[in-house]
């Protein structure tokens, strides 16, 4: 099936690359925070965005697409998933996402795990997934490692962006891989920082290969990076004086990008979050008590910290579904928005939690994520509100490219739509 | 990674974070033996007079509940989902004395009584959560709270999950408030074959789990077939390792629970000399006499045909499978048995028996005329069973598969009552049945609704415009966000 659906995109890709695409009369979303425009036009050519809006004229020669009761919106950007990482989580042999038992940490370049070929990566596609922030599970250390954003186009080629941030736990997770405590998780960072700068000043000098090293030479190189501020570190914790802890480092280490993931108790230290200008990747119904760490659990903690002036994108954590149930977790921001004592999002912003705001929290925005004029083709066109629950993408783009509407979930459903064997096994049952 | 779900995904699979993987590591292996049955007891004849038999007690931790006070009530001018597969728009619901009166299109209301304007709102019956762990796996999820799975042996049908329900789970306030949840089911783990009795809960807040229990409830018994049991036991490097172990043990136990049977049905018929009792064979006699409902994790297809003729081997019933992710497989097979499949609407890929899992599993079944309804394993799943049960409708619709929105209500009520024995009880929205209502502030189907009003027994205990309305557990009693909106 998978060379069947390389084939298939590849025959699609010769012609249409240069096509120049205009998608008509739909209810245009452009995933920047920005109500719904109604009426809208999409014009996308050489894998890029043309111009999304009303008034936006159809080139000469275009192929129409018309989208009349229809609605066009950026593809979903799943941020802070293991898909194109695994087959299937629980099944050890098909899981790249965690290395728990490797000697390298900061270094692990979580793209070489990369598989286009992984189902789930056309199952979410129909789902209206089309790009993803990959990130490795921490295992043997507070440091996962570098991850990745993807595309989830039918074709081999699937980084958009290798090493493109560091991901490390700092709270309990990481108090308990850094052996037992969140100081420790601390004083493990700030060493594997020093490490690293003594390996600039004098890499010869540097013991990055023997077998106690606790930083490597690739982490090392890693870790600069995120010194440096080149890439952004991601950084998990939850509860709230974590939260200070994780924006105090800047004090110390003043070009680290910081991007928050998890921040259950944010709303608590909103004002704080907002000044640092660190955004979050949150997840949006994280409502329990979980553990001691995410006490204040509310699902107002989003609508909060953007109300703070907090920039905030929703993580694709704890959905079982699938990345596309992202949708699913913005809808219900726009739902208690309506709830006394509440606070959601707006239908514009919800649109952007899961589409511009992952791609801004780790610098892409100019690249991924929206309908803007010169962002990369990620296009789905919905037979409704792309939040609403009845709503499912009919037309995907990805880089301009028109991507097949199957996967393996169609296969298994059409060949059991009725249970009972025909004149054949099942196994002959094939479209 | 940021831990959120903790439902089979998590505490099944996840090796490096479960809650409940991390207690079986460090559970001590302790051999307990398969529910050992004293060697056959037979006693030579006497002339002397038999002793009447005396029956054990069939409910020794009995229900405590009682419904809280509530005003009649009626509703009138909503959209209502009976919850037996009727809709009535602009209609009316009554209800008085913790109990449903009447529900047509228009109702006058009795003197006194609460009336309330449903505008552009629906009333449905009060979500059933057939599979739940609340209060056995409870936030926070530390290791001190992992009551789910008694892992050391394979076969725990002595274990009782309501023992182990710590009713200041607020994780019970949260399916309330967020999920309209009414009623539910807490189960035991899936690590063991046989896992023990489960207990069906009113969801109403009380200092024990006895003031929780669903009057009149059968027990469950929880088994489990596929992957959990052989790898937890495999691990410890005992039987069962295989699926052909997993079934082996089960029929080794039900041979033992048919003889304790044979031998506990003539004691209490004829008397004499009471044989010894086993408190996990009385479960398993439960449910070889049809009084206790076997609920059956299971995955796939072939599996599932199995389990159901080792049921007809032995003779019992399986009630329902739970997960059932490759149901509609074998749809013709689960209508044939009068077997219900309680499934996720598109939890698929976690784990490999869960590879084949498809967005049309509850649809496919329910248009082959098998019983079958949504659950949700999950604390977070729990909160929103009505958001998954619309996007089975969205997946059925676009593969050509209508089913009414009105019809699907009763995979979340009026289905799983019936699955859990309770369905004269509660369930629909029948004159008599418990009061047991949501008024959503919207059409339950869409992302943008939530509940609003929650009533359980005619009691209003969830009011989203009334803070005084809304539970707060003793855990989060003083706690930061203690009695925010959640």
């Amino acid at each position: 099936m998978t060379r069947a659906l390389f084939l298939l995109a590849t025959m699609l890709a010769t012609p249409a690359a240069a096509q120049t695409v205009a998608i008509t009369g739909g209810t245009v979303a452009i995933g920047d925070g920005s109500a719904p425009i109604e009426g809208g036009t999409v014009v996308i050519a050489n894998g890029r965005i043309v111009a999304a809006g009303r008034g936006v004229a159809v080139p000469a020669g275009a192929q129409i697409v018309d989208a009349t009761g229809k609605w066009v919106s950026p593809g979903v950007v799943s941020a802070i998933t293991d898909l194109s990482l695994v087959d299937a989580d629980g099944v050890q042999e098909s899981n790249d996402a965690g290395a728990r038992n490797s000697p390298f940490k900061a270094g692990i370049d979580v793209s070489l795990g990369v598989n286009p070929a992984a189902v789930k990566v056309a199952n979410e596609r129909l789902g209206g997934v089309t790009r993803a922030l990959v990130a490795p599970n921490a295992g043997g250390s507070i440091f996962a490692g570098q991850g990745a954003v993807i595309d989830l186009g039918a074709d081999p080629d699937a980084v958009t962006r290798p090493r493109a941030f560091q991901y490390v736990e700092l709270g309990e997770e990481g108090g308990k891989l850094a052996g037992g405590s969140r100081p420790a998780a601390h004083a493990l960072l700030r060493d594997a920082f020093a490490q690293a700068q003594d390996y600039r000043r004098n890499p010869a000098a540097f013991d990055g290969r023997s077998r106690d090293a606790l930083v490597l030479r690739a982490d090392a190189d890693a870790l600069l990076r995120v010194i440096d501020g080149q890439v952004p570190l991601l950084v998990h914790v939850e509860r709230a004086a974590d939260i200070r802890n994780v924006l105090a480092l800047t004090r110390d280490y003043p070009k680290l990008k910081l991007v928050l993931v998890g921040a259950t108790e944010g709303w608590l230290v909103a004002k704080e979050i907002a000044t640092a200008r660190v955004p979050v990747i949150a997840a949006a119904l994280a409502d329990l008590p979980a553990n001691f760490e995410n006490l204040a659990a509310t699902e107002s903690n989003v609508g909060r910290m953007r109300a703070a002036g907090v920039p905030v994108a929703l993580a694709s954590t704890g959905a079982s579904g699938g990345d596309h149930v992202l949708r699913q977790f913005a809808g219900n921001l726009v739902a208690i928005a309506r709830i006394p004592g509440a606070t959601g999002l707006d239908w514009g912003q919800a649109l952007a939690s899961i589409t511009s705001a992952p791609a801004e929290a780790i610098g892409m925005g100019g690249e991924i994520g929206s309908l803007r004029t010169g962002r990369r083709a990620d296009v789905v066109l919905w037979d409704g509100d792309p939040l609403e629950l009845s709503s499912v993408p009919v037309a995907t783009w990805i880089d301009g490219q028109p991507q097949p509407m199957r996967s393996r979930q169609s296969e298994l459903r059409d060949r059991y739509l009725t249970s009972t064997e025909g004149a054949l096994p099942k196994a002959y049952e094939r479209r | 990674m940021i831990r959120v779900a903790t439902g089979e995904k998590k505490r099944g699979i996840d090796m490096n974070s479960g809650r409940a993987i991390r207690a079986l590591l460090s559970a001590a292996i302790v051999a307990v033996p398969l529910a050992g049955c004293a060697a056959d007891g037979k006693k030579p004849a006497t002339a002397e007079k038999k002793a009447p038999p005396v029956r054990y007690a069939r409910d020794p931790y009995p229900s405590t509940y009682r419904a809280y006070p509530g005003a009649p009530t009626l509703v009138r001018n909503a959209t209502v989902f009976d919850g037996e597969g009727r809709r009535i728009d602009g209609g009316a619901v009554l209800f008085a004395d913790g109990k449903v009166v009447a529900v047509g299109q228009t109702l006058d209301a009795p003197a006194g009584a609460t009336v309330i304007d449903g505008q552009g709102k629906f009333v449905t019956p009060g979500i059933v959560d057939i599979h739940s762990h609340l209060g056995d796996y409870p936030s926070p999820g530390v290791q001190a709270h992992s009551d789910g799975n008694e892992a050391t042996a394979p076969i725990t049908a002595d274990v009782w999950a309501e023992h182990s329900v710590w009713p200041q789970d607020p994780g019970f306030g949260r399916a309330l408030a967020n999920g309209g949840v009414t009623t539910l089911q807490i189960l035991p783990g899936s690590a063991n074959l046989m896992g023990g009795r489960s207990v069906v809960l009113k969801n109403v807040y009380a200092r024990t789990m006895q003031a929780m229990k669903f009057p009149g409830a059968p027990y469950g018994l929880k088994m489990a077939c596929g992957e959990n049991p052989k790898r937890v036991y495999g691990s410890k490097n005992r039987e069962p390792s295989t699926r052909m172990g997993n079934v082996a043990v089960d029929r080794q136990t039900w041979a033992k629970a048919v003889a304790y049977k044979r031998k506990w049905d003539k004691y209490e018929k004829e008397g004499g000399d009471p044989p010894e009792r086993d408190i996990g064979m009385d479960t398993l006699r439960g449910v070889l006499s049809g009084e206790i409902l076997v609920q059956n994790h299971c995955y796939r297809a072939d599996e599932m045909a199995i389990v159901l003729d080792m049921a007809k081997e032995f003779g019992y019933k399986v009630t329902a499978f739970h997960h059932a992710v490759e149901a509609y497989k074998i749809a013709d097979l689960l209508k044939a048995s009068g077997t219900c499949a309680a499934v996720w609407a598109d939890w698929y890929g976690f784990k490999m028996e869960s590879y084949d899992g498809i967005g049309e599993n509850l649809a496919i079944l329910d248009r082959s005329g098998a019983c079958a309804m949504i659950h949700s394993d999950d604390e977070n799943g729990i909160q929103r069973l009505n958001q998954e049960v619309a996007k089975v409708l969205s997946s059925a619709r676009h593969a050509g598969i209508q089913i009414s929105d009105a019809a699907a209500w009763k995979w979340l009520s009026l289905g799983p009552a019936t699955a859990l024995g309770i369905d004269a009880q509660t369930g629909s929205l029948k004159p008599g049945k418990m009061a047991d209502v949501v008024l959503w502030n919207g059409n339950p189907f869409s992302v943008y609704t939530r509940p609003e009003k929650v009533w359980v027994d005619g009691a209003l205990l969830y009011d989203a415009n009334d803070p005084k309305r809304r539970p707060v557990s003793d855990f989060e009693l003083g706690q930061p966000g203690s009695g925010d909106v959640k």
